[in-house]
């Protein structure tokens, strides 16, 4: 039956984009994001890519150790894109400002360590605008 | 279909809330989220403007924020929504677009 899954269930289900701009335990952009994608995926919807820009690419880092008793931001994110095959991309040019790195551009780079985390990719700021176009909802979350 | 506000800072600290109640059209929806949620308070300067708000557009408060900065729905003014992060989801999907008034 080439039916849409979300008319089957008599509701719309839709693709999101979020787009984070703010860097982890500033305020509460990626924590307020990272809830909204759980309580999306909940629901059935898709979360077509989640877009880490300015500040943002911070939330990748893989070298972060928090307290033992407050959330570990960059590992709630990773665990919930494992769960949910999600496509967390960090901009590029953002991130080499910010000295995040992955293996591959510290070697470009001529850098002796990478610190961006394996659940998130590298990638242009196309990536945005395609995530956009893609989606059904594009949401911002920054400070 | 209308549009979906959100509005993250309170409006003792920054401009949004009050430029979104000013541009945003009647039968728009704002969601008042993070520190904004203070915004939605009984008896402070800007109460008038939400009360005002109420009238025409369909004003919500995320109430984990509300809660976890010790407020319940006892305070906030009469005619705002309390909704939960699902509520928050069903909002975008629900409106044509979403502004985040930054």
């Amino acid at each position: 039956m080439n039916c849409h899954k979300g008319i089957r269930l008599g509701k719309s289900l839709m693709k999101f984009t979020l787009l984070i701009n703010e860097g982890p335990y500033q305020h509460q952009a990626s924590d307020t994001a990272y809830q909204f994608a759980k309580a999306a995926l909940e629901k059935g919807h898709e979360i077509y890519r989640v877009f880490f820009y300015n500040d943002g690419v911070n939330n990748a880092t893989r070298l972060a150790v928090p307290p033992q008793d407050d959330r570990n931001i960059t590992e709630n994110w990773a665990a919930l894109a494992k769960e949910h095959e999600l496509d967390m991309v960090v901009c590029i040019a953002a991130a080499q400002r910010r000295g995040m790195l992955d293996a591959d551009e510290a070697g470009r780079q001529g850098k002796d360590a990478d610190n961006i985390h394996p659940a998130f990719r590298i990638s242009g700021l196309g990536q945005l605008v395609e995530g956009g176009i893609q989606s059904d909802r594009l949401l911002t979350f920054g400070d | 279909m209308a549009m979906l506000h959100t509005v993250n800072k309170s409006p003792f600290e920054r401009n949004s809330l009050n430029s979104c109640l000013t541009k945003s059209k009647e039968g728009s929806t704002i969601l008042l989220i993070e520190d904004a949620v203070v915004g939605a308070l009984k008896g402070t300067i800007v109460a008038d403007k939400l009360t005002a708000a109420v009238a025409n557009k369909n004003v919500c408060v995320l109430g984990s924020d509300l809660n976890t900065r010790g407020f319940t729905e006892a305070d906030i003014i009469d005619g705002i929504k309390i909704v939960d992060y699902a509520g928050f989801v069903d909002l975008v999907a629900e409106h044509s677009n979403v502004q985040s008034w930054l």
